[in-house]
């Protein structure tokens, strides 16, 4: 990062505070997913049963569940988790849908059309519940759940990367990559990919608040991450028995952090965006 | 004497950016009388439009009249409520837009969209607002106007666009009409008719108008007064005739220079300078005859392309090039000269025919491999849109590197840098300039920068597809300079695809003249265009605007 775009970011920032909370927000959570589980004040595993069901205090921030277990350790080591599957299955599913939706776009023709109908087919399926049909067939496993986010996710990167490439492959530069020596492939790879990386940073930083929120929905149906195991959706799966009898932190703290994370992902899109377009620079 | 239709006295228009306040419109002050043509001529950014805009409160929201006012009939429009200028707005003025495509709605039938302006200012039945289409659409001359009203403007050419857009300003009758650019982009034969139209039903219907337009020919065809505006300042107002003859200031006599007419020369379009130093200096410098018998550079046999859909763009075109000629290939949009430059250049393939270069054929060579071939570098390309034929990613530097890198067989460090700064001099493009991102640069710099790469190689056939067809006049007379120098100092070919026949006249030897894909007539360039030949390229000559023809006109 040169400080002409840093200087660039600090001044979209001032121009849509907005943008800046989400910032704010994101950098919040990331750094909680590093250093959270080494600065928590309780073992979010270990059940403490004597101290179980406590309401927030200044011993128990969010309370205690069932078993005992701070609710508030348990938010912090669960935010590592559930960003890291967010991070690497939107990570796969745009690695491989850019690539494959970039060279669908700029050759067009039959390759076009087969990987175009692939993609409306894998689209007709309500896309959770393919992605629990492929968890409950796999296995209940981290990976499972994040090879499943990341193949529902492909034909929004798929379709995503077609579009802004074929707009933008009868440009002049692009005729002129070609004229200069390069060849097709390589025309696709360092030119145009780079190019709509800027339109792809938007819908990954929406995919990021969405996959967050589908791992924790796989979870709190019992698909996927397994209990003891610390995880906003099993917390509020879990918590949710203890609604009726007025325990409310049990729910309402995963909850309210699942609802954060995905705003501040979902805000931070449209100033990624403005950040990134070299042509808003000048 | 008698009020006049609308008087503009000192106006200021600002807007207001990220760096600051622009002034884009600077004190100008003028006045139109009631059925008056007037030519307001100026280069991009001179605030023309703006201040067309500024009449037709069409200024988006960054921009403000910040002083003066805008008489109409005697009446300050820039006070007036929004709602009373509505109404005054399409009954009183209107406005025609420069791309009559993006005008128009894609999704509605152009009579029902002609139907809509009539009755959003006269109250009446939908019927009766359609039989009032009806009627404009045959005063501006659409054939079959009846099976028209339910047409598309997809379906459509860009022609027949701009009447349908014509009709449609001219609906209410207002008194006065503002033209913005009503014919860029339209082939010279399509302009012809349309403005021919505007003038004939302006005249009709007694509407005054202004022209706005950086085409100095045009205005001067068609206008009995003519307004030259620079950097939001008006310079110079007079006849044509006066103006174009014996311009007084200094920035209208360098416009009137740099318009190519048809007797123009090359050294001639840009005032003495460095730059034209260097230019007299090289064309001083006898060419040495070829040898007789040396084979030519370029010769294609019988080229002929066909797309999928069946029809040929190109069909049974044959043609050649010796080294350091510079060769013309003319034609309107469609007519298949994008398509050859593109199979000569090597970046598609041709459905049959044969290429050959300095006496290899590269024709059997699909493009796709092309990039290894050694003759690569040997043909370059400039393209027509400096706008868009740079990698907004790639700076200046990584634009003028790229091919030698590629195809000059150079790696990164000070040889390349070295290099690319003598490519940046010999282009006239300052090396402070390489650091900065196309978007950084003007159009002019990024013509320049689209050169450099391309000669960067030193390429011995350079095609040039429209090369100066985005840039203001005075820009496109350096380049044109440029590339001329360039051509005599490197011995190098040009095939050189253009629509502006004077520009071809001025920078090519011979001439190609190309209609739906077929070659129509060829010869040697001043030749063929004192002389033409054929229906179509006399079509073509008689079509260009020219100062002196449109003096020629007005005298009368």
């Amino acid at each position: 990062m040169t400080s002409a775009t840093l200087r660039h970011a600090g001044w979209i920032l001032r121009g849509n505070p907005l943008t800046a909370v989400a910032a704010a927000g994101v950098l919040l959570l990331t750094l909680v997913a590093i250093f959270g589980p080494s600065i928590v004040p309780y073992d979010p595993i270990v059940s403490d049963v004597p101290q179980a069901l406590l309401p927030p205090s200044a011993a128990h921030l969010a309370g205690t569940d069932q078993l005992g277990r701070d609710v508030f350790s348990r938010l912090i080591v669960a935010a590592r988790l559930d960003l890291a599957i967010a991070v690497s299955a939107v990570g796969i599913s745009f690695a491989i849908g850019a690539v494959i939706g970039a060279v669908c776009g700029y050759a067009g023709g039959r390759l076009d059309r087969a990987v175009g109908r692939f993609v409306d087919v894998l689209m007709a399926f309500p896309l959770f519940v393919l992605a629990m049909a492929m968890v409950a067939a796999l296995g209940n496993r981290v990976e499972n759940i994040i090879i499943a986010t990341a193949i529902i996710n492909l034909p929004f990167y798929i379709r995503f990367a077609r579009a802004e490439v074929n707009v933008r492959r009868n440009l002049g530069w692009v005729e002129a990559a070609r004229a200069c020596g390069d060849s097709h492939i390589s025309v696709v790879l360092r030119f145009l990919l780079p190019n709509v990386l800027p339109a792809m940073a938007v819908q990954i930083s929406l995919n990021l608040g969405w996959a967050i929120l589908n791992a924790a929905g796989l979870s709190f149906i019992g698909l996927g991450v397994k209990p003891p195991t610390p995880e906003w959706g099993i917390m509020v799966a879990e918590g949710a028995r203890f609604i009726s009898t007025g325990k409310w932190w049990l729910v309402a703290f995963p909850g309210l952090a699942l609802m954060l994370a995905v705003l501040c992902f979902n805000l931070l899109g449209d100033g990624v965006r403005d950040i990134l377009d070299p042509r808003m620079r000048t | 004497m008698t009020q006049s239709l609308l008087a503009l006295s000192d106006l200021y228009v600002t807007f207001s950016t990220r760096r600051g306040s622009v002034e884009a419109v600077r004190g100008v002050t003028l006045s139109l009388d009631e059925g008056e043509m007037l030519g307001l001529v100026g280069e991009s950014g001179s605030g023309k439009s703006v201040t067309g805009f500024a009449i037709t409160r069409l200024l988006d929201a960054a921009g403000r009249i910040t002083a003066g006012d805008i008489r109409f009939r005697g009446q300050d429009i820039t006070k007036l409520s929004g709602g009373d200028f509505r109404s005054l707005h399409g009954a009183a003025m209107a406005m025609i837009f420069q791309n009559p495509r993006a005008a128009l709605n894609p999704i509605r039938a152009i009579g029902e969209q002609i139907a809509d302006a009539i009755s959003a200012h006269k109250r009446m039945p939908r019927s009766e607002a359609r039989a009032q289409a009806l009627e404009l659409l045959r005063a501006v001359q659409i054939r079959d106007p009846e099976k028209r009203l339910s047409a598309y403007p997809h379906e459509l050419s860009g022609g027949m666009c701009q009447r349908v857009m014509i009709a449609m300003a001219i609906s209410c009758n207002p008194a006065l009409l503002i033209a913005d650019e009503p014919t860029t982009g339209l082939d010279v034969t399509t302009q012809k008719v349309v403005m021919d139209l505007l003038t004939s039903i302006a005249a009709e219907r007694g509407m005054a108008t202004i022209l706005i337009t950086h085409d100095l020919g045009l205005a001067a065809r068609y206008c009995r007064r003519v307004v030259v505006m620079e950097q939001g300042r008006l310079v110079e107002e007079a006849q044509p005739k006066i103006l174009f003859r014996a311009p007084r200031h200094p920035y209208t006599r360098r416009l009137v220079a740099a318009s190519p007419t048809a007797s123009s020369h090359i050294a001639d379009l840009v005032p003495p300078d460095e730059e034209r130093g260097r230019y007299v200096a090289v064309r001083a410098a006898p060419k040495p005859p070829s040898a007789p018998g040396t084979p030519p550079l370029l010769e294609v046999q019988k080229l002929a392309k066909r797309f999928d859909q069946g029809a040929a763009a190109v069909a049974d075109f044959s043609m050649m090039i010796s080294a350091g000629e510079s060769v013309g290939l003319v034609g309107e949009s469609g007519s298949g000269k994008s398509t050859t430059s593109r199979m000569i250049c090597r970046l598609i393939d041709a459905s049959e025919g044969e290429i050959v270069f300095e006496g290899q054929s590269i024709g059997h060579i699909p493009a796709r491999d092309f990039h290894r071939s050694p003759f690569r570098k040997d043909i370059q390309i400039v393209f027509q849109d400096p706008n868009d034929s740079l990698n907004p990613r790639f700076t200046a530097f990584d634009c003028i590197a790229h091919p030698l890198l590629r195809l000059g067989g150079m790696r990164a460090g000070d040889a390349l840098r070295r290099r690319v700064e003598e490519c940046a001099q010999r282009v006239g493009l300052e090396v402070e300039l390489l650091t900065r991102f196309p978007h950084q640069l003007s159009g002019g710099q990024k013509a320049r920068v689209g050169i450099a790469r391309a000669i960067a190689c030193r390429p011995r056939l350079l095609v040039l597809d429209e090369p100066t067809a985005a840039l203001d006049v005075s820009v496109q007379a350096v380049v044109l300079q440029l590339l001329d120098r360039l051509r005599r100092e490197d011995d190098l070919a040009f095939l050189f695809v253009s629509h502006d026949l004077n520009v071809v006249r001025m920078m090519c030897d011979r001439t190609i003249v190309l209609r739906s894909g077929r070659i129509v007539e060829q010869g040697e360039s001043r030749a063929m265009f004192d002389n033409p030949q054929t229906a179509y390229t006399r079509e073509l000559v008689e079509a260009v605007p020219h100062i002196e023809a449109g003096l020629a006109a007005t005298a009368t």
